[in-house]
């Protein structure tokens, strides 16, 4: 293990603009936070490091005041402060900017800026913040136009609008969780640039991530965290790529996957001209067209919210299409109903696990026949089967690794990763023709994030045609035999994989148009 | 009677009958903007005009009668801000509630007055000057209350505040995603009870109105489901302070033509028209629905719970 702690506490002159000392949090059943110490000074942008569930968004919210300790010291510029809710927070030069902004959409930028502003006057606050919005754009190069309103901005420029709310309110603390997880590669590039320059006025920036190569960018200290415990502070320029994953992994990571050249089969699934809604009723899906052969992976790149999963819901019969045509081995299947499409093969894991995958009160054994809960050898004569309920879920669970108490647990209770093996059970099972995967090692662990995509690609292998949904570039690139990246509801163009740069994707999900080649040639 | 007169006095009566109508949708349109449903509209508005008779009878005071009112209108829409705020019950069970029990309790205690007709009433007003231009005078300027022209100065002040202001912001922001506000040191619990009992006192005066003003005299549920057709109508003005103006008197002019039909036709038909009505403006709505949908405060019905994202 690696035990190299750099300066804590700080032995600069200037006291730690932030230092957390001993923080142990926990909640029910798990210590988020193990004792643990951090430490922020003036000028730095300090990365904290970890996988999902390794207690690094708990450590800030308790130093934004959503959290509060159950044991540990805060420190401000050298004072001990006790910070009860964000407001405390702000006040003492602390901002966040959260994962999932807190903006209210139908309100315009300078709206939203000047929500709960102190100093603003009574009448017409947003015409008055407006003026201020403006200078600190120009000065941080963050250009934004306070009358639009939040909704018709990108991701991007709303990130934009939480820094500059959290700047305005004299924010000299600020700290970005996972900010490029909704950014293209160049997005992310401008957004460095402007971390650059908050950190020579002074700024001190905490960069929440679990992507290596970003924090080696963009970073001058990283923390890194697991399993609630801080493994260890390295300076960037001292570490690598593969001393950090093992740290954050506590295991030698493997990079690549071993993959078999692609050999693309019969169109499978096959979409033409398809318009969608969304349910603002504005278009989701603009006229787009793609197929899928089997024996391969398209991957669907794009940042979220340009119409991934309208397209996800669309093609599992989820949503209405108003034009355009779905083929399913060269049966139309548009607007038919998700059993049908079910039973014809189609098998869907969908983005929202607990919410559209499980059914969270029902056992995992009921949970992993509910697609042939009706049929035989489940059913018979409206009565269920339990003892061959049983021996399918007995396989099931052998088989994928799901680790449950028992078959007749509560699904609830199952952690993400568990509870998606059990999706990916269930829809694997019997043999389908197509797979649609939306974000299926979203917030999963490495281990778990591994087998699932071994998995993806053992159907590939068995003649599947899989559509895979991803915001992340990394698992797209390395699993997907030809990528189609999509921007406001049409594909910009579909590229074979070995073929793309990073650099032309990210054009591509910041709108930029390529030829695209409807049918897969193949790689 | 000629085509003239017939517009005038429709219009002039659709806007003494649109008051109650508009001082309940306002109220409602605070509270749902603020993220809280108050289904309790009916019985609010029927406690005010209880309440608002019963005082103006005893003291003789018909503006104490339209305080009491809006007191009273308060204190329920605070039972509902406590059920539905501070112990996150379900808003839309709550204010039917509310409504049962106010429709009752009014019935109860108003036993005795029943059918009364009032001694002193709201005084009509006929505006100096104004009153005298032609037909737009005996249209607008006479025959009204005051509360036909408070009302009115009211929209236009509630959308002010609402679209202009520090507290509009906060009070939409609520409405719309309680989480951001509360994360920038807004007081959301405290912005919802204040919502939520405004929009009761509005719906007092708009009750008590009924009983000093417009038919002075306790009948029980005189309210006759205007309350039902407020919470149509917030939908309706898209929680626009401004739209509910017309709102009120385009359903003013219904209620009011329903009586003036009944010569023509079946006056149980009749009586069917506002809410026929309410029911195509909701079904119309629905169907306008990126329009609509989009203005509907994001928030609406969800109780607020800090730390749950």
């Amino acid at each position: 293990m690696v035990g190299r702690f750099l300066g804590q506490p700080s032995d600069s002159p200037r006291p730690a603009l932030v230092l957390l000392k001993d923080i142990t949090k926990r909640f029910p059943g798990v210590v988020a936070n193990d004792h643990v110490t951090f430490e922020l000074r003036p000028g730095e942008v300090h990365a904290l490091l970890g996988e999902n569930g390794a207690g690094k968004t708990t450590l800030m919210n308790i130093l934004y005041g959503l959290y509060r300790p159950d044991s540990g010291e805060i420190w401000v510029k050298g004072e001990r402060v006790d910070i009860r809710s964000p407001r405390d927070a702000i006040r003492l030069g602390i901002g966040m900017v959260h994962q999932h902004f807190k903006l209210v959409l139908p309100h315009t930028v300078a709206e939203n800026v000047a929500l709960g502003l102190a100093g603003m006057p009574f009448w017409a606050p947003a015409r008055a913040v407006a003026q201020k919005l403006r200078e600190l754009s120009q000065r941080y190069g963050l250009p934004v136009d306070p009358e639009r309103r939040v909704w018709e901005l990108s991701a991007g420029e709303q990130q934009r609008v939480e820094i500059l709310k959290a700047l305005i309110r004299g924010a000299e603390v600020l700290i970005l969780d996972e900010p490029t997880s909704v950014l293209t590669p160049q997005e992310a590039q401008e957004l460095f640039k402007v971390l650059a320059r908050m950190k020579a006025e002074g700024h001190g920036i905490i960069f929440i991530s679990h992507k290596l190569d970003e924090v080696l960018a963009v970073a001058d200290r990283i923390t890194v965290m697991r399993r609630g415990k801080v493994v260890g502070t390295v300076l960037a320029q001292d570490t690598n790529k593969a001393e950090l994953a093992r740290m954050m992994v506590g295991r030698e990571v493997v990079f690549r996957f071993t993959k078999t050249v692609c050999q693309p089969g019969e169109e499978a699934l096959s979409v033409r001209d398809l318009y969608v809604r969304d349910d603002r009723g504005l278009w989701a899906l603009k006229g787009v067209s793609f197929g899928v052969c089997r024996g391969e992976i398209l991957g669907i790149a794009g940042i979220a919210g340009n119409g991934q999963r309208e397209l996800v819901e669309v093609l599992t019969g989820l949503r209405p299409a108003e034009r355009g045509k779905i083929l399913l081995l060269g049966r139309d299947v548009t607007n038919r109903s998700p059993r049908l499409l079910s039973d014809l093969g189609c098998a869907h894991v969908p983005e929202e696990r607990i919410r559209m995958g499980i059914v969270p009160g029902l056992s995992v054994e009921e949970n992993l026949i509910l697609k042939r809960h009706h049929r035989e050898p489940f059913c018979w004569g409206g009565f269920l089967q339990t003892w061959a309920i049983r021996a399918f879920a007995q396989k099931a669970v052998e088989e994928y690794g799901i680790m449950t108490p028992s078959l007749r647990t509560p699904a609830k209770l199952l952690s993400g990763g568990n509870i998606q093996r059990l999706i990916l059970a269930r829809e694997l099972s019997g043999k389908p023709v197509v797979v649609i995967a939306a974000h299926p090692t979203y917030g999963l662990d490495v281990g778990a994030t591994e087998q699932i995509r071994q998995l993806l690609l053992r159907q590939r292998e068995e003649g599947a045609a899989v559509l895979l949904v991803s915001e992340d570039l990394e698992e797209i690139m390395e699993l997907a035999d030809r990528i189609a990246v999509m921007f406001r509801g049409e594909i910009m163009g579909i590229v074979a994989a070995g073929e793309a740069t990073l650099e032309e994707i990210g054009l591509m999900m910041a709108g930029e148009r390529r030829p695209v080649s409807v049918r897969g040639e193949g790689t | 009677m000629d085509w003239t007169s017939w517009v005038i006095s429709t219009v002039s009566r659709a806007l003494a009958f649109g008051v109650p109508l508009l001082w309940g949708t306002l109220g409602e349109i605070y509270a749902e903007r603020a993220g809280v449903v108050n289904l309790g509209v009916e019985g609010m508005m029927i406690l005010g005009a209880f309440m608002a008779f019963a005082v103006t009878q005893s003291v003789g005071s018909p503006g104490l009668g339209l305080f009491c009112a809006a007191m009273v209108g308060g204190v329920a829409a605070l039972v509902h801000a406590f059920l539905t705020v501070t112990l996150r019950a379900n808003q839309y069970v709550a204010g039917l509630a509310l409504s049962m029990f106010g429709l009752g309790l009014a019935g109860l205690l108003g036993r005795g007055w029943e059918g009364k007709p009032l001694s002193s009433t709201l005084p009509y007003l006929t505006v100096p000057g104004l009153s005298r231009i032609p037909v737009l005078g005996p249209m607008l300027f006479q025959d009204q209350t005051v509360l036909t022209y408070i009302g009115l100065v009211l929209a236009v002040l509630l959308w002010i505040l609402l679209f202009r202001t520090r507290w509009g912001v906060a009070i939409r922001s609520v409405g719309e995603n309680p989480a951001t506000a509360d994360a920038l040191g807004i007081n959301v619990t405290l912005v919802r009870y204040l919502c939520v009992v405004f929009g009761g006192l509005l719906a007092g005066v708009g009750g008590g109105y009924l009983s000093v003003a417009y038919r002075p005299a306790w009948t029980e549920g005189m309210t006759a489901g205007m309350g039902w057709i407020v919470i149509a109508l917030t939908i309706f003005a898209a929680w626009d302070p401004l739209q509910a103006i017309w709102g009120a008197f385009f359903f003013g002019a219904l209620y009011h033509l329903s009586y003036r039909l009944q010569a023509f036709l079946a006056p149980e038909l009749l009586k069917l028209m506002p809410y026929f009505f309410a029911v195509v403006v909701l079904a119309a709505s629905g169907f306008g629905r990126a329009r609509w949908r989009r203005r509907a405060p994001a928030a609406l019905g969800v109780p607020y719970v800090r730390g749950e994202r």
